[in-house]
């Protein structure tokens, strides 16, 4: 083709328009898999979960390479989990069948929400979709991943495997979809389309904003900023652990990491020797300096070191550090909006400021999460149950993580959480859903709800099934061929048609059909011409 | 007539159509029960001139396959005539280059060469033209009951209501044979005097009788055998409608000659196209002004064409036909559960449908009953138990359900007339 004809073509609603096709598919994959039977739901679930786990070492180290982000041991990890781990959790839950509740006369039908549309970050990319996928799947919702161009690739490589798995246990097609290409104006066009029925957003602030005021109904995840208050009765070398481990993992990008440590003046400088022991380097004044300058100096986060090591940092900014340093802490005298170093901070710099006792400790903590990270997540180390509980009331977050590393706690890993990768921020931070985000969050119910008179009794719903005696359901796999009846010859062509693949041979059976159907052909001819 | 009253407008328009453009045609419709006059159009919705809104399942045969007035190709349509007119048909042309490019892609195997008509019939001409070049021979055998438009070729090919009324036919030269009959075609073919069969994939007027196994792939083995080329009419089964591009490539075959029409215009602009193998197209080489028309290949059909073929060539498209076409199914035939004394059979091929009626001309009354129903689909003029049934490509779920819902109530409301049943009992439609 040539460039003029090329230029004419590629007008704005080229874009648009492909998206738009998607979206339809989407629907058509929803309004089929919405009544497909509890069975098929895990067949497919559980296929799609094994592919993904099988693509979960390759596609972390993709995901390192693409974005430079992380560690691709740790990215393993929360892709396993976020497959097979997943599938796991909920296997058990059923999100497809009625419920009954006789005592109430109350019967519950799944309703699921329709097309997902899922933006998944750069950050922890591959695990987002996985993620995103299986909720979906497990709700009966098709989805549709737009991915952070920075890793899309290896986002559409794990979204695409696991569409092709579901499709192969018998998912209707185009139930899993991805934006290869993924633009603002298209993630735009899309957040705003009423064919989307629920908008999955990870990401930046401007990311998930854009999706709340879409008009589509939201649940989004934006940035976090875990204090993480030590008390004088933490168990110090414990707390050191987890602190220095969760920091660490994967370089410290997941939104649930803790930003800074706020301790308690009597435990702060055996605290700061049990986290260099357990592999943190305590910043000199200087360093700090230059650390700020490195990290903020451009006003906003210096994207450069999301997801990089503590050495790297180091040697990126010329400090000295030991090879075992996992994560830099720099000692900061406040917190709040003229310390740079007390924002979120996506990579191994951990704050640490010293506070003179508890009820400061708990007003700092709030400091932290007044700046970003509403209603997200903060952790504390203490075996005081009060303090912990006056903590739990007063810091803006919705989860609250105890003895435990924050990354991987408030995502439901090591506590009893739901395991999520999708952090609902509720009120304080302007999204309707506190919790971890499961799939229970992409099904409504509908309930059938008796009269409370005793005189009606509540029907039997015992063997009923939702979808009883329908018709097939369309998958989008293939187009119908048949005869009808009035044609010459269809009752007996019609298997015959069925069975034959295009182009193939005339078969015997065939050929016998052929004198056979002239003949009827002939008569009715005949017939018509002496009308 | 609709149940709804016409408005003062509507009566003086239709009364002004008779006087003026087609008495026999506008009374027609009036007498059918039919009184559209089509005003605005978006997606597959045509809304009446009074503003009564139908979905289309006519498409004008596929013209408005992914939908009326389609975004893509108006914007297409803006931004070529920023730039581009019809252009001269004398030189070469970008957009119609580009366009016979893509199209040889499309099309496969050594289809190659793209020649341009304005309309369907015209390209029909092209082709028979081109097939007696390449073969120096004049007859053509083509299908009774056949329709491939009305200009002067075409016509003489097709059913003989209309080459006979305009003094059009020419039995010398334009043979018929029964669709599905291969020992017929072998007949006429025999004497090695033909230059071409000329095939609809699926004859549309005629209804959409489907070819039975391995008629089509016999007939062009045949076509071979006996020294003739195969022209298949891709007008209504080309573009996706049987769940491929080209109905042909759903019935496993490659024709010498192709001929595209009505939806490769988006229903926006004229064109329509012929697609000749390399070793039939010598009359491009002898003598390239050999055929040709100021408006064939205009370039900003040619635009629009491109466009066309885009959208349909996405990935999104051919599982979308599918689901259509699988609900289609699926819903039609729960539909004739209901009424299986009066709406007895599908013939369908993806959303290329026939819906037949066991009663004369019974497609007629369902066509009206549609019609109140707020749905647009036509009987097959050559077989009116049957109606043509055709949803776009393009089709919601949503809309397809809503059609689905609306023809179950047409469907009944049209049995209980034929059956003499009901509040409408009585009116027949006798053949
Ligand atoms: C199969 C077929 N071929 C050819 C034509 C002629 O096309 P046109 O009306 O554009 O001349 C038609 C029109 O209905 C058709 O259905």
């Amino acid at each position: 083709m040539n460039a003029i004809v090329e230029e004419l073509l590629a007008g704005e609603k080229r874009q648009t328009g492909a998206a738009d096709m998607m979206l339809q598919l989407a629907e058509w994959a929803a309004a089929s898999y919405a009544r497909y039977d509890r069975a098929a739901v895990d067949r497919i679930t559980k296929a799609a979960s094994e592919a993904a786990y099988a693509l979960a070492g390759s596609l972390a180290e993709a995901a390192v390479k693409e974005t430079g982000f992380g560690v691709a041991e740790h990215k393993k990890i929360k892709n396993e989990i976020c497959s097979r781990g997943i599938y796991e959790a909920y296997k058990n839950e059923d999100f497809c069948s009625k419920r009954v509740v006789a005592e109430q006369k109350i019967v519950e039908v799944p309703r699921p929400a329709g097309v997902v549309f899922a933006l998944t970050p750069s950050t922890n990319p591959v695990c987002t979709v996985y993620f995103k996928i299986m909720l979906a799947l497990m709700t009966r919702n098709a989805i549709i991943i737009s991915p952070h161009p920075f890793a899309k690739k290896c986002s559409a490589e794990g979204a695409l495997a696991m569409a092709k798995a579901a499709e192969q246990a018998g998912a209707p097609a185009g139930i899993i979809q991805v934006i290869t290409e993924p633009t603002l104006p298209l993630i735009e066009h899309v957040m705003k389309s009423p064919r989307v029925s629920v908008i999955l957003a990870t990401g930046g602030s401007p990311v998930v904003r854009a999706a709340y005021s879409s008009g589509n109904p939201a649940i989004g995840v934006g940035p976090g900023n875990a204090p993480a208050f030590v008390d004088s009765t933490a168990d110090l070398n414990a707390a050191a652990k987890r602190i220095i481990g969760s920091k660490s993992f994967d370089n410290s990008i997941l939104c649930t990491n803790e930003s800074t440590v706020v301790a308690e003046e009597s435990i702060a400088d055996k605290l700061l020797q049990a986290l260099g022991k357990a592999g943190g380097y305590v910043a000199k004044p200087d360093e700090v300096d230059s650390i700020r300058e490195y990290l903020f100096g451009l006003g906003s986060f210096n994207v450069e070191v999301v997801g990089k090591s503590a050495a790297e940092i180091a040697s990126r900014i010329g400090i000295k550090v030991p090879s075992s340093t996992k994560v830099i802490l720099t000692p900061i005298d406040r917190v709040g909006i003229d310390e740079a170093l007390s924002r979120e901070k996506l990579c191994p710099v951990l704050g640490f400021v010293r506070v003179p006792h508890v009820h400061a400790g708990i007003s700092t903590s709030r400091a932290l999460i007044r700046m970003s990270g509403a209603g997200h997540s903060a952790a504390i180390h203490s075996s005081n149950t009060a303090t912990i509980l006056a903590y739990a009331g007063a810091v803006k977050a919705l989860r609250v993580v105890v003895n435990a590393p924050c990354s991987q706690g408030a995502a439901g890993f090591g506590t009893h959480l739901a395991p999520s990768f999708t952090i609902g921020t509720g009120f304080f931070g302007r999204s309707s859903v506190g919790e971890n985000i499961g799939p229970k969050h992409l099904v409504n119910w509908t309930r059938i709800a008796y009269s409370d008179e005793a005189s009606e009794t509540f029907g039997d719903f015992s063997s009923l099934e939702v979808w009883n005696n329908q018709a097939p359901l369309p998958v989008g796999r293939d187009s119908p061929m048949t005869l009808g009846r009035l044609q010459e010859g269809a009752e007996r062509a019609d298997a015959a048609l069925f069975a034959q693949a295009a182009g193939g041979a005339m078969t015997d059976e065939i050929a016998a059909m052929r004198d056979e159907i002239r003949r009827i052909v002939l008569e009715e001819l005949r017939a018509a011409f002496r009308k | 007539m609709a149940d709804t009253e016409q408005s003062p407008a509507k009566q003086e328009f239709i009364r002004k159509s008779i006087q003026f453009w087609n008495p026999g045609k506008t009374q027609f419709w009036q007498d059918a029960g039919v009184d559209l006059v089509i005003d605005r159009r978006q997606d597959y919705f045509l809304y009446d001139m009074d503003g009564r809104r139908l979905i289309d399942v006519h498409l004008n045969g596929g013209t408005y396959n992914i939908g009326h007035r389609h975004p893509e190709l108006v914007e297409v349509l803006n931004r070529g005539t920023q730039r581009f007119d019809m252009g001269n048909h004398h030189f070469p042309a970008l957009g119609r280059t580009a366009l016979a490019e893509k199209l040889a892609k499309s099309c496969g195997g050594d289809l190659h060469y793209t020649i341009y008509g304005s309309g369907g019939g015209e390209a029909i001409d092209i082709a028979i033209k081109t097939a007696r070049h390449a073969k120096q021979k004049k007859k053509i055998v083509s299908i009774l009951k056949a329709y491939h438009g009305h200009t002067g070729l075409a016509v003489a090919a097709g059913a003989d209501r209309f080459s006979k009324l305009f003094l059009a036919d020419k039995p010398d030269e334009f043979i018929n044979v029964p669709f599905n009959d291969l020992n017929a075609m072998e007949d006429a073919l025999k004497a090695k005097d033909v230059a071409a069969v000329i095939m609809e994939t699926i004859p549309a007027t005629y209804g959409f009788p489907m070819p039975l196994p391995g008629y089509l792939t016999e007939v062009k083995k045949l076509t071979e055998r006996y020294d003739a080329l195969y022209i298949a009419d891709e007008v209504q089964t080309g573009l996706m409608r049987t769940g491929e591009m080209w109905g042909y490539q759903r019935y496993g075959i490659h024709p010498d000659i192709v001929v595209i029409g009505k939806g490769i215009s988006g229903g926006m602009y004229p064109i329509a196209c012929v697609v000749v193998r390399e070793p039939y197209a010598g009359w491009l080489k002898q003598d390239g002004f050999g055929h040709m028309a100021t408006m064939g290949g205009a370039e900003l059909g040619c635009l629009v064409a491109m466009k066309t073929l885009e959208i349909l060539e996405r990935p999104q498209t051919r599982p979308m036909v599918n689901y259509i076409s699988e609900l289609m199914a699926s819903g039609l035939t729960e539909i004739m559960k209901l009424y299986s004394d009066f709406f007895v059979g599908i013939r369908q091929c993806g959303v290329v449908m026939g819906l037949e009626f066991d009663y004369p001309e019974g497609a007629k009354p369902v066509m009206k009953h549609l019609y109140e129903n707020g749905v647009w689909a036509i009987f097959s003029t050559l077989d009116p138990r049957v109606l043509q049934f055709k949803p776009g490509v393009l089709m919601t779920a949503a809309l397809c359900e809503e059609l689905l819902e609306r023809v179950e109530r047409a469907i009944g409301l049209a049995r209980a007339e034929c059956k003499g049943l009901g509040k409408a009992g009585g009116k027949r439609y006798a053949a």
